[in-house]
């Protein structure tokens, strides 16, 4: 009976009693306090809906679509009066804002499914390396090595040049091309990770080889990754408008920030004002995406804030 | 240190060998006939002929057997005719180089120049508003597309301003030697492409800097009465320095990778835009010989770094 009583008579609900916050929780405190960091994320998110919403938007707030063109009405200045011309229009008449809507969603598809690719490949790669050691890490390394030695933009100019491909296609080349740094990274972590005394009890008790990888090792990686997945997707997002404004992008018809930019620079003397959205679109994308990535660093790992 | 060198270079060939292996495949398995290309429209060309410029070529045999065919011949230095040029591949590019290593040289030394004196200002004055706006410019240097603020700076300084060329390497009709013309062809495009490292530099240096001047060596310095001067040049900035070598590896990258985008945007005749105009016009060999030079350049680029690494800091094991 005396048992039953004595929480009570301590004052202690022991059904509410506070679990002791976890990696995630801490972090998520953290990120709610960093005002940058939210900043960023929803800047990221307005840019993503517009993009998604794309079509939607241009018929009810801009009265206009993607394609329609008013020859009559080239190289309007920005105004608000009416609204499709917010950014001006191009050498077609065509609503700039419109186009830039629909660029987004190039950058942004190919930017996260790439990284995606890319965070998949890297991850595992880098485990298996780390991990397996000897030759299968040799051949990784040479493989990782070989990459990174050539300059990725000429691996990308050519690739465009002679394949002339689709979206897709682009998405693909550059989800199988950008992984090595994921993996240098991953690599290095399982290497110090394996040594560890609770890999060594993983391993007397029987588990397999990709057990201890997936179920052991690779929980105690993921955090970064994320830090990792925010960087990536603004290092394709530009690698990807420096193609399209070299004219190896995307097939021409589909807009992008990068080749409406090739187009503004063209038409310079006639409109100016094109110039700006376009890369402004692409810096502030990828700002948003790199001050993500310092903010969950910070938030998940804050023996490395710096500052 | 020799050792350390030479099995430095021998690790190069593998590297060298799986980067032709890639490129040649890219280029090999692309759609699209060079020989269908270049024949293209020309009046009384039969199919025999077609064969024959083929198996002159040699592209009739199987893709590993081509690949030998071509790396035997690469290794001497011969990586075919330009198809548009007519002349050898390599001749043509080597010519480019030395516009290329101006301007990555260039962009180097004001990464250098620019970056590092930030990095120590900011973590010197950390958390005052100069901090802050130096941090906020690293992060900022690093997500502006370099093609786009080239092209600010060109409607900035070249159209508007008419202060500075807005593409080449020279005036036309002027000395080879002249230098001053020069500085101003090279201001804007070597400046745009160090950007990016600047802002990493600045980065890097920061954190470094507020590692090393944590220490105890760096109290004991302060408390035998040194001026502030000689304990951040001397004691400080020496240390903090050791770990940036390291960091020139992707910058050297980026730099190399990044002077392709920056000479299409200011035409500056260097490997990067004659490469870049080969892909355009499938080229093969020339884009072959631009990517391996480009890949070479970047190769030695990382040897130089690790050998400046392990002379930078005696702890690193030279076995």
């Amino acid at each position: 009976m005396a048992a039953v009583t004595a929480p009570a008579a301590r004052g202690v609900d022991v059904s509410q009693r506070k679990v002791a916050a976890g990696l995630w929780e801490n972090a998520w405190y953290r990120l709610r306090h960093d005002r940058l960091t939210i900043a960023a994320s929803v800047v990221l998110i307005f840019l993503l809906l517009t993009s998604v919403l794309a079509p939607v938007i241009a018929e009810r707030v801009f009265n206009t679509t993607e394609l329609s063109q008013e020859l009559l009405k080239t190289y309007q200045r920005p105004t608000f009066d009416p609204p499709k011309y917010l950014f001006g229009s191009d050498e077609l008449g065509r609503s700039q804002v419109v186009r830039m809507m629909y660029g987004g969603q190039v950058s942004l598809f190919i930017g996260f499914v790439a990284a995606f690719m890319n965070i998949t490949i890297g991850v595992g790669l880098g485990l298996i390396a780390g991990y397996l050691r000897g030759a299968v890490d040799d051949v990784i390394t040479w493989f990782v090595t070989t990459l990174n030695s050539v300059p990725t933009i000429f691996l990308l100019i050519i690739f465009s040049a002679l394949f002339s491909p689709s979206a897709l296609l682009l998405t693909l080349v550059i989800g199988v091309l950008f992984w090595t740094g994921v993996t240098n990274f991953v690599r290095g972590q399982t290497f110090a990770l394996r040594e560890r005394e609770f890999i060594t009890a993983a391993k007397t008790i029987g588990a397999s080889s990709t057990r201890i990888m997936f179920r052991h090792i690779l929980p105690n990686v993921l955090p970064l990754i994320f830090v990792l997945m925010a960087i990536d997707v603004g290092t394709i997002i530009l690698a990807e408008s420096a193609l399209s404004y070299l004219g190896l992008g995307v097939p021409p018809g589909t807009p992008s920030w990068g080749s409406m930019l090739t187009n503004a620079a063209s038409y310079f003397h006639r409109a100016p004002w094109l110039v700006v959205p376009p890369g402004g679109a692409i810096f502030l994308t990828v700002l948003c995406l790199y001050l993500i990535g310092d903010g969950l660093r910070d938030a998940l790992d804050p023996r490395l804030k710096q500052g | 240190m020799r050792n350390y060198i030479i099995r430095r270079l021998l690790y190069a060939i593998p590297t060298l060998i799986g980067i032709s292996i890639l490129v040649f495949a890219i280029t090999r398995l692309a759609p699209g006939d060079p020989v269908r290309l270049y024949t293209f429209g020309a009046l009384n060309i039969t199919e025999e002929d077609i064969q024959a410029l083929r198996s002159h070529y040699g592209l009739d045999k199987s893709l590993p057997m081509q690949y030998v065919d071509w790396i035997t011949l690469a290794i001497q230095g011969d990586f075919g005719k330009s198809l548009q040029y007519g002349g050898p591949a390599l001749p043509l590019l080597l010519e480019r180089l030395p516009a290329t290593l101006q301007l990555a040289s260039v962009a180097l030394v004001l990464q250098l120049v620019i970056g590092i004196p930030l990095g120590v200002v900011a973590a010197l004055k950390r958390g005052t508003w100069i901090d802050n706006v130096i941090r906020v410019f690293a992060v900022a240097g690093h997500a502006i597309p370099t093609f786009w603020i080239g092209l600010l700076f060109i409607i900035l300084f070249a159209v508007t301003l008419r202060w500075l060329p807005s593409q080449g390497i020279l005036t036309i009709g002027k000395d080879v030697w002249d230098i001053p013309d020069r500085l101003t062809h090279i201001l804007m495009p070597s400046f745009v492409l160090a950007l990016g490292g600047i802002a990493n530099y600045s980065r890097y240096l920061r954190t470094e800097t507020l590692d090393v001047i944590n220490q105890d060596y760096i109290r004991t310095a302060h408390a035998k009465g040194l001026r502030e001067r000689s304990v951040v040049y001397v004691h400080a900035l020496r240390n903090a320095l050791i770990p940036m070598v390291t960091a020139l590896g992707p910058l050297l990258a980026v730099l190399i990778g990044g002077s392709l985008v920056i000479e299409q945007v200011f035409s500056w005749p260097g490997v990067g835009q004659f490469t870049y105009a080969a892909a355009r016009s499938k080229d093969y060999p020339v884009i072959m010989a631009g990517v391996m030079v480009a890949s070479a350049l970047l190769v030695v680029s990382y040897l130089i770094r690790d050998i400046a690494y392990a002379m930078v800091d005696p702890r690193i094991k030279v076995k």
